[in-house]
């Protein structure tokens, strides 16, 4: 797990490096500056030697420029590596979930992701920046301590040595029992997110059904939960500066015990009394070192959590995937399904989609019509492979899409997606979508096609007004006519229109039906419509009925012959949209 | 594609007045937390006091107890016994003061954190369509938690640590006067010098501490959008551009955090530093006043003992320093919290309320506690009577003339008359003024000029929430909560019985479609439905507004996903819904309004054409052409139709 966060160490390697570098060089002038210190005044003042007193206060100001420089520098580098190991977890992060399948994002959540790319990945940067500087520090003085002590008097010196397997031990079994708490209180903090960003969303539903009060409970239920186990892990934690204080403050009673004896007892040949003094500087070195150390690991018990909910999201594998010697070349715009078989829950027993034989020639426009819920935009996403088979096969110009590059592919099937979104950006950038080095001719051209043109014109920026997140800013049918340009811009083998017209009044929706028949004769068309006017003039129209192909025929012939298409048109010519 | 404009995200990265801020954040210090508080502040001084005295007690511990044993035949060792057990004591108390300092305080923070999400969500509860239209998503959730949780580092660490520094340093202080007044004050104007560069530092950090927490909200818009719109980046290949677009704002991001952690990381090294300089100052200058006998008083003794003393004091200092980092990225974060905090909520004047009500003896109407399927108005007035009207569903727009910005009016001159029971249609071009008109009816949006009327009742005297209550709406763009189906379809009415529930599913012909789905009325929706198809959706939020059972109801593109067969099957169970009811439809397929009673034909934000189907027909005007599509309405209008 560790292992593959510390790839995202990259190009900050030598900062890494150099901040603990830089840290042992403080620390070694940090133990250099009190014994000058103390000579300065054991030697100088209390000599009352002036020369002594200027030569070594020029020394030690020397040692305070170095040991500035080396914080500086620690501090510099410490903020440079780990602002930059979080920027490239969260670019590696970011990168894996562009590559994500729905399957994928639908076992993560939406708001889950965000909080691991944010708030786990905070966690993470703080405590890598406490690692390489504090890490370094305290053991050294930890060691430093222990190990002059050990010099001072071996015998007095073990009872630090006792006191260290007790920390440990300690240590141990707070982090054991408090990771499994961090691990529910992040999970509450998607929650958090979750109901945030829905009620975001669903503002306008949650006002107009007056429901702020019930929101709020349901917000207050999730908070407390969050509440619970926050205070409930910092509890925990908190046994932690008790237990070292109780440590170090144990070694102190028991050096003053031992230490009084053995001076007393030997007469101060196996102990002075001045040793003594500073076997409780150093145990109180001690402590403050412990000290550090004991916040490094709350910091560490708490990134481990994160540092699993990041890891989690690096290693989830795509499950649609290209093949590993994919076809770029796809040769024309003609569509085969054989026998297709399709569950979300990749469960033959519950299939959306049965049996669905197909055959669609290159350059021919198709019409999808049929109820509601009966499969209709599930067909179509099975041919730029956002969802996967889950039996038989779906060929794009004779070839298995599954053998093909998945970008190749889609750059090939262009895809209006029945709910449209924009993105918040300029209608050129939006448009530029569909292809990134569009001329401003084409985008013009596609705009014209898509009988956006006209509307764009009227206002004020043109092609640089900024649309909103979501498309805020334009009407339904305006935002389905630039969602339609944008497709088109990418001039593709196969076009798909699910559901992308519904807001376009039947003219206007006409018009692009016409522009499409003389500007791109050769590309496939398959459209899908709830208005028979928008299919009827299609070469063949497929009659889908839950999650089966009830006819594949021209409109006249299915006006004659079919008895669900009957239906539907008699129910449009009735009400009168022609 | 570039990075999201930055909008109302904080406008400069500068905290004004961070006493104020901190001020507000020791508000939330109340009731049961501000006991708390105030105990573990004396467990701070506990803490403290027992480091103090213990470190004088082990300063004297040899000469008091060691040396006068040094030499005699058998030692008493009884006195040092009796002294150690006093430490030990002592220690104890300290050990237990810490942990009570430790576990009040992991209560204390959490709790405030709570309170100030539990704030910020209530508050943006209140807040008007407006604020949400113009604010990212993704930005606002940050302040949930990545700033949120800036405060938990700040009350949880930093306090305590600056307290206890704070102590230290008080007795320090009183040990250096005692000792020599004149170097106090040389100690204390170097400690000036320190602040100034405390003072420089810190605003540097913070400025960037600002702009660090402003990236990790805009890092977080940026993420939401385009999880949210994954599909549409899969469909297009986009994954580059869309990494692009990450990799820019990740970089700003890096930025900010790198300039403010490093400002934050120096600071401690400096403070250290100058005080070991500030040392050898006092060594020197000290060393040759003593030697040269020039002031009384500063004898050799006195420079010795002030040495040590003022490491005592400079120390502590640099510990506070060191808390600069948490305490200014605290201060960046709940800025953020308290701009939301901050934002004008809707204002509601209204006083005139919905209650059930009854017909009494007398045939008047009378307020009743239980459900009656009949409400009224309850209009109180100045001179203290009150007056009920029934409700009745009777809405007029008088003259209303409406505009987003005040400067840009987009509808002009509408004047409706809707009976109750009756069916009103509204007919143009997408951006023609259609849903703006919706979004006046249910106050989402106030009006510039004229008078809308309820029942009578001017609605700007009606309480919102009331208002609300008695209109039902469907909007296009169907939003789903996290829950089962039946809960779904229960937001309608909190109260309403599983059968009402499956009854108003039939209604909306969604009943077939959810027993065919795995758990029936129980299966989860997660990600809005996203496992649903569009229709389905719409179908599902038809039956949470028949659940409601709303006197009047707005119908907002509300069936333009379901084909036609299956609208005429949703259109039965509608009818029998909207018998009796009020009803505002807006709709692009005709069908769906043909049986209105009235049609309103918009264009650019005016009422052009009214009458009902037959009529406008024998108009044969743009109702005509738009029905038998020889005209397509012009779609100038560029403003906001949502």
């Amino acid at each position: 797990m560790i292992k593959r966060l510390l790839k995202c160490v990259r190009e900050y390697k030598l900062s890494s490096v150099l901040a603990p570098a830089f840290v042992i060089g403080e620390v070694v002038l940090e133990v250099i500056i009190p014994v000058l210190m103390a000579r300065l005044i054991d030697n100088g003042i209390l000599k009352q030697d002036m020369r002594y007193i200027l030569i070594t206060g020029a020394i030690l100001l020397v040692a305070c420029i170095c040991s500035l420089s080396c914080g500086v520098l620690s501090g510099l580098f410490a903020a440079k590596a780990s602002s930059g190991v979080a920027k490239n977890i969260r670019k590696d992060m970011f990168y894996n979930i562009q590559r994500f399948s729905f399957k994928n994002i639908d076992k993560f959540k939406t708001s889950s992701l965000v909080t691991r790319l944010t708030t786990d990945v905070t966690n993470v940067q703080n405590a890598y920046q406490m690692l390489i500087r504090g890490a370094i520090r305290s053991p050294i003085m930890l060691i430093s301590s222990v190990t002059v002590a050990m010099t001072i008097n071996f015998k007095l010196s073990l009872i630090f040595i006792a006191v260290i397997p007790i920390l440990a031990i300690a240590l141990y079994l707070i982090i054991t029992r408090v990771h499994s708490v961090f691990m529910k209180m992040f999970k509450g903090y998607d929650k958090l997110n979750n109901i945030v960003g829905e009620n975001l969303h669903g503002i306008r539903v949650v006002k107009s059904f007056v429901r702020e009060e019930h929101e709020k409970k349901k917000f207050f239920d999730v908070s407390e939960y969050v509440y619970k186990l926050g205070s409930k892990a910092e509890k925990i934690i908190a046994l932690n500066t008790p237990v070292m204080n109780l440590c170090v403050y144990g070694s102190i009673i028991a050096i003053s015990w031992i230490g009084a004896t053995i001076v007393v007892n030997s007469s101060e040949t196996a102990l002075t009394t001045g040793e003594l003094t500073s076997m409780f500087t150093y145990a109180m070195q001690m402590l403050m070192s412990l000290m550090m150390l004991s916040m490094i690991m709350v910091m560490i018990i708490m990134s481990r959590a994160s540092i699993q909910r990041i890891h989690e999201v690096l290693v989830e594998e795509p499950d649609i995937t290209p093949p590993e010697n994919p076809d770029y070349d796809i040769p024309d715009g003609s569509i085969e399904f054989k026998n297709v078989t399709f569950s979300y829950a990749n469960d033959p027993e519950r299939a959306c989609l049965s049996n669905v034989d197909l055959k669609i020639n290159s350059g021919e426009t198709i019409g999808i019509i049929g109820a509601t819920g009966s499969s209709k935009s599930t067909l179509v996403q099975l041919i730029p492979r956002l969802y996967d088979v889950t039996e038989g096969e779906v060929l794009v110009g004779g070839k298995n899409v599954k053998n093909y590059d998945l970008a190749a592919l889609r750059d090939e099937v262009a895809m209006v997606l029945q709910k449209n979104v924009l993105f918040s950006g300029t209608i050129k950038d939006n448009l530029r979508w569909g292809k990134e080095d569009a001329t401003d001719e084409e985008i013009v051209h596609a705009c014209e096609l898509a009988q956006a043109a006209e509307f764009i014109n009227t206002f004020p920026d043109g092609y640089d007004t900024y649309i909103e997140q979501g498309g805020a800013n334009v009407s339904g049918g305006q935002k389905q006519r630039l969602c339609i340009a944008r497709a088109l811009i990418r001039k593709p083998k196969i076009l798909i229109l699910d559901d992308s017209t519904s807001a376009v009044d039947t003219k206007t929706d006409a018009l692009i039906r016409k522009a499409f028949a003389e500007e791109i004769p050769n590309t496939t068309k398959i459209i899908i419509a709830q208005r028979v006017s928008s299919v009827q003039d299609s070469d063949k129209i497929i009659v889908l009925d839950g999650g089966r192909i009830n006819a594949f025929a021209s409109h006249e012939k299915l006006l004659s012959q079919n008895e669900i298409y009957k239906e539907i048109y008699n129910s449009q010519q009735k009400g009168g949209l022609e | 594609m570039p990075g999201p404009r930055p909008r109302n995200m904080g406008p400069r990265p500068k905290i004004d007045n961070p006493g104020k801020i901190i001020k507000r954040i020791f508000s939330y210090l109340r009731g049961k937390n501000r006991l708390y508080f105030i105990i573990v502040l004396v467990c701070i001084i506990t803490v403290a006091v027992a480091t103090t005295t213990s470190s004088v007690f082990l300063g004297s511990l040899i000469d008091d107890y060691v040396v006068p044993l040094l030499g005699q035949k058998t030692a008493d060792f009884n006195p040092l016994l009796i002294a150690l057990i006093k430490l030990g004591a002592l220690f104890a108390l300290g050990i237990f003061a810490s942990w009570l300092q430790s576990y009040l305080m992991a209560i204390v923070s959490q709790r405030m954190l709570k309170e100030v999400r539990d704030d910020m969500f209530c508050h943006m509860q209140s807040l008007p369509i407006k604020y949400f239209d113009t604010h990212l998503y993704g930005d606002l959730m940050s302040r949930y938690t990545n700033d949120t949780d800036t405060l938990r580092q700040m009350i949880g660490m930093s306090i305590p640590q600056t307290m206890s520094s704070m102590f230290s340093i008080l007795v320090a202080l009183v040990a250096m006067i005692r000792e020599n007044i004149w170097l106090t004050i040389f100690v204390l104007l170097t400690v000036v010098v320190m602040l100034f560069i405390v003072k420089y530092v810190g605003s540097r950090s913070s400025k960037h501490f600002v702009l660090q927490q402003k990236s990790i909200g805009q890092i977080n818009g940026y993420i939401e959008e385009m999880i949210t719109g994954q599909k549409v980046v899969k469909a297009f290949t986009h994954e580059q551009k869309c990494k692009d677009g990450f990799d820019s704002i990740n970089e700003e991001l890096v930025e900010n955090a790198f300039q403010a952690n490093k400002y934050a990381n120096i600071l401690m090294p400096i403070m250290g530093n100058l005080g070991h300089v500030q040392y050898v100052l006092i060594a020197v200058v000290g060393g040759a006043l003593a030697l040269s006998g020039a002031v009384s008083g500063i004898t050799i003794g006195v420079i010795v003992s002030f040495l040590q003393l003022s490491r005592n004091f400079t120390q502590p200092i640099t510990q506070i320093s060191q808390q600069i980092n948490a305490v200014v990225m605290a201060l960046a974060g709940s800025k953020r919290v308290f701009d939301l905090l901050d934002e004008q909520p809707e204002t509601d004047d209204g006083y005139v309320t919905l209650v059930n009500a009854k017909y009494n003896k007398n045939g008047e109407i009378e307020e009743c506690e239980e459900r009656t399927e009949m409400w009224a108005w309850k209009h109180p007035h100045k001179d203290g009577t009150v007056t009920y009207t029934k409700l009745e569903g009777d809405v007029v727009l008088d003259d209303v003339d409406f505009g987003y910005v005040p400067e840009k009016i987009v509808l002009h001159d509408i004047s409706i008359y809707a009976r109750p029971g009756e069916k009103v249609a509204f007919v143009g071009a997408t951006g023609a003024g259609k849903t703006t008109i919706t979004n006046l009816i249910n106050r989402f949006y106030d009006i510039a000029d004229g008078k809308i009327r309820y029942d009578g009742i001017n609605i700007n005297k009606i309480k919102k929430s009331d208002l609300r209550r008695s209109l039902g709406i469907v909007l296009q763009d169907t939003n789903l909560f996290t829950g089962t189906i039946m809960e779904n379809i229960r937001y309608g009415r909190l109260e309403a019985t599983d059968e009402e529930c499956i009854a108003a599913a039939k209604l909306a012909n969604a009943h077939d479609f959810i027993m065919r789905l795995p758990d029936g009325y129980d299966t989860e929706i997660t990600e809005n439905g996203a496992s649903l198809s569009q229709g389905q959706r719409q179908l599902l939020s038809i039956a949470r507004c028949a659940v409601a059972d709303p006197p009047v109801m707005i119908l907002d593109e509300a069936t333009s996903s379901i084909d036609t067969r299956t609208e005429r099957i949703v259109q039965k169970g509608m009818d029998s819904l909207m018998c009796g009811r009020t009803v505002f439809v807006i709709a692009h397929r005709l069908s769906t309004i043909q049986n209105s009673d009235v049609i309103m034909v918009l264009e650019l934000g005016r009422i052009i054409e009214r009458g009902n189907h037959d009529a406008l027909i024998a108009q044969k005007g743009k109702y005509y052409q738009l029905y038998t599509g020889a005209f397509e309405l012009s779609s100038g209008n560029q403003d906001s139709d949502v």
